[in-house]
């Protein structure tokens, strides 16, 4: 009998606005530890939340872009629990009145497009940093624990998705999705190496076919695409033998190892808590007005599905208009080199090519390059009208995106510019033939090889500029 | 000039010192000796900055020379209960867990009350967290009634109460959860008053019941409690639940006299409940309300009854969470613990006194899983109700009466061992927190013993107004001018 997962995935993403969600502190990562404080997000005594409005609209883009029901009016409340990085012992969520309920969200995979149904998507706000120090850095036996808030108090954005995946690919591609999504409304660069997007999964193992669902078991701490997937590949492993050898599933919260490759069981402790949610009386309901809705859907940009499709039609292939579509202001840029002129193809190839390339090698994003589209257009004509050649166009490139202008400007202070007027080469080509009477003869009598030696010729009196398959094309012509 | 200076009202200080005949020095000297003479055996005070305080008046006082316009405040020494941020300046709430703890910040009615050129002389005793309506649950020892030393002032802002009463300040802020400025002021003899919850923002105000907090001024007139209010009151963008708009003009009818006011009498908080005595002064007053024109009846509000108990399932639960970021963590005490749950647990263990405990246990109950529904649920159901019977009420009338306390200062240690005979003090104040509306008490006599009474006054969310209006057509016609014995106020 075979078996399936039926695989729930709860996505923690930090919006990534200027402020905090309750507080003016700055909203940055990567500064020195508490230095982004203040007596709110420090949980100080007598001090008071006041909502971030552009975290608000953000979880609201992304509910609008889901399909998702956005509440007229939605509360937060004071999840309860001690934890040494919590400043107030309780944190800012929500409950039973989230921002956005339902919605869902078309996930490509390998069996075809699977529609993912949302439950909801809330905001809360994140919590401090904690390091444990000592031998075995694990929180029971630490001698110390070193507190950074600096994060305490970054909105965080959780999307709950329904029990609707069923195998760990399918979370993985669904969680790239999501992703896309995010970064393409602008609510976060989603960097996962920063913690900026973070998975819990539920998953449960039911003999295929079976409607009903087995015990589900929570995995925490999944940190990246891949991650999410082990360790749900993992969880299925796991469950799997257990069943077929007629044996319960515990129902339980486990963590996963990264770097033991495993999910282990967490402390029946923390399964128990009773979080005593209630509504937040520091603050107002949120109402939402249907114009400031109105605006917020009218905002929305093309979003990476619809992009995908559309560099479909351009004639890029999936992989080429998925890598256009996600890459950081890829798609802007093709769409501009397109709208100057280019060929979408050849635009994207320049793209996934040598400038991805270009970028890994200096570390640097698209953004901060000078490469635009109309450069992209203009070394695109110049591909086509032959003036320059497919290596030279490479070197031009490299150029543009050092700063040194472009592609003509580039090409020609590299003097990499063929020559393209027909009448100039064939004035070369027959001052070529002239001075080699003989070989032109030999040429006509079938000795093909001298083509190449004359095309070396007319190379060597044009310093290299012409366009040696013209070139040859012009030499048989006129040995014809 | 006649009398003490500390005996002043804050009106008739503002006076001698814009025509030249007191310096807020001079006036700085007075309450500094009335408090040298007073606090040894009051203990209303737990920080006094008295170095603060002469800087600030010495403002005043440059200003004053440069015949600059200052304001009602300006140059006023006044307290502020101890569980308001002042930057730099040690706040405890009553609490040992806030021990030695300095705020960085002041709390917005702080910033605005030296904004207005007012002299902060010091932090005023409280029930821990403001738990309590004795101040005898202070860790730091209980606060004294000026009127008779064996008493308490009431709680939980008792320690300005017994400032205000004692002429070692001339007016101060409170905070009002379910009465703790009202009952108080009842007990001392002196004015308090609760503004429309959302008027005075609580940012720095150490949460006890964030749904329910609200601070308010102690003075010795009606007149001045109006200044203090003006001065603190207004929209502040650090406070979510501060109200946006412009903050009720009550100036200008203060003086309009009882004629024409309905006044309604709430039948569930005036009857015998009350001490002969308080009901006697009550029932005086009306007659002289009515004497004077106004028209009063008597009212039901049905859910006044519920309020008590809805208020302590309400207040418990707020409090349990904002209590828990007092770990020993980031500030306050902290105790030693093999790891960090024990640091916490022993750091709340013994920085909490035994009713703040309680009352986090209770709240933490009452928002249980299994248990929310039957407690919390209910009582926000109960508080609903008691906001519709308000609204319903004013519509009829548009103020509504009651006695502030059903009795007047008890002894200390009294109730100390009875949590519920203590609950019992708040039974009239707590409705009016639960409605949001504003609320005040103006003492109207004495009893037997010589012990004031205060007669309570309410009015509909932002109402103040029409609150003030009748809460000083109350004043003139009481006419209540009596101090505390000069035995414990008159020294120096
Ligand atoms: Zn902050």
């Amino acid at each position: 009998m075979g078996y399936e997962a039926v695989i729930g995935v709860e996505t923690h993403v930090e919006v990534a606005t200027r402020s905090k969600m309750f507080c003016g502190c700055p909203n940055g990562f990567g500064a020195e530890p508490n230095t982004h404080i203040c007596p709110v997000c420090l949980g100080l005594p007598g001090a008071l939340p006041v909502p971030n409005v552009r975290a608000i609209e953000a979880t609201v883009s992304l509910g609008l872009a889901l399909g998702a029901e956005i509440a007229p009016r939605s509360v937060f409340h004071r999840k309860n629990y001690f934890y040494a990085d919590l400043p107030k012992n309780y944190q800012i969520s929500q409950f039973d009145l989230p921002l956005c309920r339902g919605g869902h969200l078309d996930v490509e995979t390998e069996t075809g497009v699977r529609r993912v149904g949302l439950t909801r998507v809330h905001l809360e706000e994140d919590t401090g940093k904690s390091t444990h120090l000592g031998e075995s850095g694990r929180i029971r036996a630490a001698e110390a624990v070193l507190l950074d808030f600096n994060r305490s108090g970054v909105p965080l954005m959780e999307v709950v998705s329904e029990p609707d995946l069923r195998s760990p690919e399918e979370a993985r591609a669904y969680a790239a999705e999501l992703r896309a999504l995010i970064v393409a409304l602008g609510i976060s660069e989603a960097r996962l190496e920063e913690g900026q997007m973070r998975f819990d999964a539920n998953v449960s193992v039911r003999p295929e076919g079976s409607m009903a669902l087995g015990t589900k078991v929570e995995i925490k701490n999944m940190n990246s695409l891949r991650s999410l997937q082990r360790a749900l590949a993992f969880e299925v492993e796991r469950q799997t033998p257990l069943l077929e050898a007629g044996r319960e599933v515990e129902q339980e919260t486990r963590h996963w190892d990264e770097a033991a490759g495993v999910t282990r069981a967490g402390r029946s402790k923390e399964e128990s808590s009773d979080y005593r949610y209630f509504p937040e009386p520091d603050l107002v309901p949120v109402t939402l007005e249907a114009a400031l809705l109105e605006r917020l859907r009218s905002a929305l940009p093309e979003l990476p599905a619809a992009r995908r499709a559309r560099y479909r039609a351009l004639g890029l292939e999936p992989d080429a208009a998925r890598l256009i579509s996600e890459g950081e202001g890829y798609g802007d840029l093709l769409d501009a080199a397109v709208a100057a002129g280019a060929e979408a193809r050849a635009a994207a190839l320049w793209l996934s090519g040598e400038v991805t390339a270009h970028l890994r090698r200096v570390g640097m994003s698209l953004a901060s390059t000078p490469l635009t589209g109309a450069h992209l257009a203009e070394l695109d004509a110049l591909v086509a009208a032959g003036r320059l050649s497919a290596t030279a166009a490479k070197e031009v490139l490299a150029g543009v995106l050092a700063g040194e202008g472009a592609p003509e400007e580039v090409a020609a202070r590299r003097d990499l510019i063929q020559i393209s007027d027909e009448g100039v080469l064939a004035a070369a080509v027959a001052e070529v033939l002239a001075a080699h009477p003989d070989e032109l003869a030999r040429l006509r009598a079938g000795e093909q090889r001298l083509v190449g030696f004359l095309v070396g010729k007319v190379m060597q009196t044009t310093g290299g500029k012409a366009d040696p398959r013209r070139v040859s094309e012009a030499i048989r012509r006129a040995a014809q | 000039m006649n009398g003490d200076p500390a005996d002043l009202t804050i009106a008739a200080a503002a006076a001698a010192m814009c025509a030249g005949e007191l310096s807020a020095a001079a006036l700085l000297d007075a309450v500094r000796r009335r408090a040298a003479a007073t606090e040894a055996q009051l203990h209303a005070y737990l920080t006094l900055d008295f170095e603060g305080a002469e800087q600030a008046a010495a403002a005043a006082d440059a200003a004053l020379a440069r015949g600059e316009d200052l304001g009602p405040l300006a140059g006023i020494p006044v307290a502020v209960k101890d569980n308001m941020c002042t930057r730099g300046m040690e706040t405890t709430c009553g609490s040992r867990i806030l021990s030695g703890y300095h705020p960085p910040y002041d709390a917005t009615a702080v910033a605005r009350l030296r904004a207005a050129g007012a002299v902060l002389i010091g932090k005023t005793n409280m029930d821990e967290f403001a738990m309590g309506s004795s101040t005898e649950n202070s860790a730091y020892g209980p606060t004294r009634n000026p009127w008779d030393p064996e008493r308490v002032p009431g709680g939980s802002s008792g320690g300005s109460a017994a400032v205000v009463a004692a002429g070692s300040a001339l007016g101060a802020l409170g905070s009002d959860t379910g009465g703790s400025i009202r009952q108080p002021a009842s007990l001392c003899g002196v004015v308090g008053f609760k503004p429309t919850y959302g008027l005075v923002s609580r940012y720095g105000l150490v949460a006890f019941a964030s749904s329910l907090d609200q601070i308010g001024p102690f003075t010795r007139t009606v007149a001045d409690a109006a200044t203090l209010f003006e001065a603190v009151a207004g929209h502040d963008p650090s406070d979510a639940t501060s109200y946006r708009g412009p903050v009720p003009e009550v100036r200008s009818t203060l003086e309009a006299g009882p004629a024409g006011l309905r006044v309604g009498v709430v039948a569930e908080l005036a009857g015998e409940g009350n001490e002969p005595a308080v009901l006697a002064a009550f029932t005086r007053t009306l007659e002289a309300l009515q004497g004077a024109g106004a028209e009063v009846r008597e009212l039901s509000l049905p859910s006044m009854s519920y309020a008590l108990d809805a208020y302590y399932l309400i207040a418990p639960a707020e409090c349990s969470a904002n209590l828990a970021r007092f770990d020993g963590v980031r500030y306050g005490l902290r105790l030693p613990g093999d790891t960090v749950e024990e640091m916490m647990a022993a750091s709340r263990r013994d920085g909490f006194g035994p009713e703040v405990t309680r009352r986090i246990l209770l709240g933490t109950y009452a928002l249980s899983a299994g248990y929310y529904e039957a407690f919390y649920g209910r009582a926000q159901k109960v508080r609903t109700r008691v906001i519709e019977d308000f609204a319903r009420a004013y519509r009829e009338v548009d103020v509504l009466v009651t006695p502030t306390s059903p009795t007047t200062a008890f002894r200390i240690g009294e109730r100390t061992d009875d949590p519920l005979a203590m609950y019992l003090a708040d039974v009239g104040t707590i409705p009016c927190n639960l409605g949001g509306g504003p609320g005040i008490s103006v003492p109207v006599g004495l009893d037997g013993q010589g012990l004031p009474i205060g007669f309570q006054v309410l009015a509909p969310p932002l109402g103040e107004a029409v609150l003030l209006r009748a809460a000083r057509a109350v004043e003139a016609l009481a006419g209540f001018s009596a101090r505390p014995a000069p035995a414990t106020s008159g020294v120096g």
